[in-house]
């Protein structure tokens, strides 16, 4: 039987093309090679070693940086160590936070030189890292700033103080947001920081210990170690190390929560997720569809939070996929530094052998991939926007984080099986959804069993809102007064 | 026909058994710990409970959750002050259990009291530590935006050796009225007043489930806690040596569990009970809505 023509489908085949339309990359200023940023300077890393930085749209080295070893990691504890005991924690509170609303008002300055730096570093598209992530990373120091001498009416009844110093280790998809969501709250709050960033996108964390340099801290507050998997061990073992802050896989996580048994360190984590996005028969169809493209293609699906499922009510899944399959022929993949593109540069080889590993899996498993018939260049490491339909709730691409541009659509019928399905992963980091009845909105972001519930809309971030997950996702928020919790012993 | 010799009433004396899904059962392992008095009289033959012992507990805090996590703040308020009226009613029976396995009588009824008074701490806070931690978020888009609290889920609870009962309504009224669910390991060494305290939970309208409440080996049981693949958080109390404790946490890691370590509390200070002790077991939950789209 054939459908009625639907008068609301969009008309994206009007034949758009669009000239090239890249950013410039005058103005940015990267060095050949980076040393380790230890107690304010840039310092030769012990062994002498150094790796490259590559440009995954190109596979092209952008600099060379240090390879941290454990004597350089014991250097860069000390020095923040040093630090914590001498100027830092004897400052009066509104100082320490002056010298964060520096930090704030650097990035805001250098804010297109480190866009264009975090999109060649790391494959985003320049869209998205000059609008969201250099903007929210400068937001969040902004806010936490404010904190430094207010921590007494953040916590009732109880008298906060340091930890000391916080070991932190954070992942290649947001670097420098990344790197705020941990620095802006720990210094605020009195700390020093070992920060080590990913091995594949290190280049904004150095740019921002040029910041730290111009803006004054003193010498060992803030230190930068550069580095693969081993350096964050080195990091994460250290005994000076007063509090650990991980953002990256689950996997690795419980291996830091299982390294830290006994030791009396604090730590919080961020790890994976594999989010639902629900969408209900009354929704607006059309947003929806905007919504769950931004769910799983905003920054290449890397994104822990990422609508990377979604459950759609059977009575619309025909057309909501349809919309979907025709909205993705209009995304282009290509150049990050492109004005126009919407999905960029998978993160790294490696990351690219995993997706494509789940291409693999999903097929095997039986699914229907569908994928958007862009163009990719040539060189350089692309995925194009990836969708399997029938696949059932126990498939590995369900309830597996792939990490990339590759969604998998389950449908359900009542509300129930919905949020049971929607509930059913080891994760509970982030959840969506879509219904045009207010009670339902709020029944559902009540049902589902994770930390940011996002109710007609989706991926939004803000520094005052608390950000952290439940179950296998992590433990402990960043963003907002609860972020501050990590960083502050309460018990003083 | 001789008329029978005037002898003293035979007292009856209890069966302790295990509090799971809101019934005692014995051990499914049919073992016992013969539990003595100080001079060593065998007061009970108390329950060994098994690891499977554990699991079925789990099974029941599991199906119990989403009911107790979607009842009103209210109406958990009433449960907690519920479960005080009727321990006040059994006061005596609590300090006799509490001296008989030790405590001086003046110890004991101090103990009593004070435990009591704990569970109307926590039942005035069931509608109100909601409004002390939860947060309207001042987000720079056009969205109404809310931080709010959210019951863990399962919490397993390593309960202090002393003081027993005190020990015990500390831990877990804390966790139950933030909407958690509870298995708790009673003291080794004092078991008793755990058994008879779920005798008062049972008459409190606190649904099946909510408290389960095992007694027996620490050393053989703690490991199940801390590794169960469907426990969301785990409270440590004084009772394990360093390597243990270590080992608890190793194990926790398995599925990324909360671990809260309640080593070292005086439980009987006013600083032993509060908010952040609910706070302990509860998940921050931030809500995104859109405004005038």
């Amino acid at each position: 039987m054939d459908r009625p023509a639907r008068a609301s489908a969009l008309a994206f085949e009007g034949g758009w093309t669009y000239s090239p339309a890249p950013e410039s990359t005058e103005h940015v200023r990267i060095d050949e090679r980076y040393g380790l940023f230890i107690g304010g300077e840039f310092v030769r890393p012990a062994e002498g070693r150094y790796f490259p930085t590559l440009n995954p749209a190109t596979e092209e080295p952008i600099a060379e940086v240090a390879l941290a070893t454990d004597p350089d990691v014991d250097r860069a504890v000390r020095a923040a160590r040093a630090a914590f005991e001498g100027p830092w924690s004897r400052m009066k509170p509104i100082e320490r936070g002056k010298y964060v609303y520096r930090l704030a008002r650097l990035i805001q300055e250098r804010s297109r030189e480190l866009a264009v730096i975090e999109s060649l570093d790391g494959g985003k598209p320049i869209r998205e890292s000059r609008d969201i992530d250099i903007p929210l990373a400068a937001a969040h120091f902004f806010y936490y700033a404010g904190w430094a001498d207010k921590l007494e009416y953040a916590f009732p009844g109880r008298r906060a103080a340091p930890l000391g110093v916080a070991g932190q280790v954070i992942p290649w998809n947001f670097p420098l947001l990344m790197l705020a969501w941990k620095i802006a709250p720990a210094l605020a709050c009195g700390n020093t920081v070992v920060l080590k960033p990913a091995e594949t996108t290190p280049l904004t964390a150095l740019k921002f210990a040029e910041a730290v340099q111009d803006a004054g801290l003193p010498p060992g507050v803030v230190n930068i170690v550069t580095g693969a998997g081993e350096t964050g061990a080195a990091l994460v073992n250290h005994p000076g190390v007063d509090k650990v802050a991980f953002t990256g896989s689950t996997e690795v996580g419980k291996i830091i929560q299982r390294s830290l048994a006994g030791t009396g360190k604090r730590y919080t984590l961020e790890l994976g997720g594999k989010a639902a996005n629900v969408v209900f028969a009354d929704a607006a169809i059309d947003q929806a569809v905007e919504g769950i493209v931004n769910g799983i293609f905003f920054n290449q699906g890397h994104v822990c939070c990422a609508g990377s499922r979604l459950l759609v009510q059977e009575s619309v899944a025909e057309e909501v996929i349809d919309k979907l399959k025709a909205r993705m022929e209009t995304l282009i993949v290509g150049d990050p530094l492109d004005k126009n593109t919407d999905i960029g540069a998978i993160n790294s080889q490696a990351q690219l052998e995993k997706i494509r590993s789940y291409l693999e899996i999903g097929l095997a498993e039986g699914a229907e991939m569908h994928q958007s018939s862009c163009p990719v260049p040539e060189r350089g490491w692309w995925c194009r926007p990836t969708l399997f339909t029938g696949v059932s709730q126990s498939n590995r691409i369900v309830q597996e984080e792939i990490f990339g541009p590759v969604l998998a659509i389950q449908t359900f019928r009542t509300e129930e099986e919905g949020l049971a399905k929607a509930n059913n992963t080891p994760y509970g980091l982030s959840g969506g959804v879509w219904t045009d009845k207010g009670a339902k909105v709020f029944r559902m972001t009540r049902g589902i069993r994770a930390g940011v519930v996002w109710a007609n809309t989706f991926n939004k971030f803000d520094p005052t809102a608390p950000f952290g997950g439940y179950k296998e996702s992590g433990m402990g928020r960043e963003g907002g007064l609860h972020g501050l919790d990590a960083y502050l012993d309460l018990d003083a | 026909m001789n008329r029978p010799a005037r002898t003293p009433r035979v007292p009856v004396a209890k069966t302790y058994k295990l509090y799971i899904g809101g019934a005692f059962p014995r051990t499914e392992s049919g073992r016992y710990i013969a539990h003595r008095d100080p001079a060593g009289a065998v007061i009970a033959n108390v329950c060994r409970a098994s690891r499977k012992d554990f699991r079925n507990a789990v099974v029941a805090a599991r199906n119990a959750f989403g009911g107790w996590a979607g009842t009103s703040a209210y109406l958990r308020g009433q449960v907690l002050y519920r479960i005080a009226e009727m321990l006040e009613g059994r006061r005596e029976q609590f300090a006799a259990e509490l001296a008989k396995e030790g405590s001086s009588k003046r110890r004991a009824a101090a103990e009593v009291d004070a435990s009591i008074d704990r569970i109307i701490h926590y039942a005035g806070w069931s509608d109100k530590y909601q409004q002390v931690f939860s947060a309207v978020n001042p987000v720079a888009s056009p969205h109404f935006n809310f931080s709010v609290l959210e019951p863990t889920g399962v919490v397993a609870i390593l309960a202090p050796e002393q003081p027993a009962l005190l020990g015990f309504v500390s831990n877990v009224m804390p966790a139950i009225v933030g909407g958690n669910t509870v298995v708790v390991l009673a003291s080794e060494s004092r078991p008793l007043p755990a058994i008879s305290f779920a005798e008062v939970l049972h008459a409190s309208d606190v649904p099946p489930g909510v408290v389960n409440v095992l007694t027996g080996r620490r050393a053989e049981l703690r490991r199940e806690l801390a590794s169960h693949m469907d426990v969301n958080a785990l409270v440590v109390c004084d009772g394990d040596d360093a390597d243990a404790r270590r080992e608890l946490q190793q194990e926790a890691a398995e599925n990324v569990k909360r671990v809260i370590e309640r080593c070292g509390t005086d439980w009987r200070a006013e600083r032993a009970a509060g908010p952040y002790h609910i706070r302990d077991t509860q998940e921050i939950k931030t809500t995104w809505h859109p405004v005038g789209i």
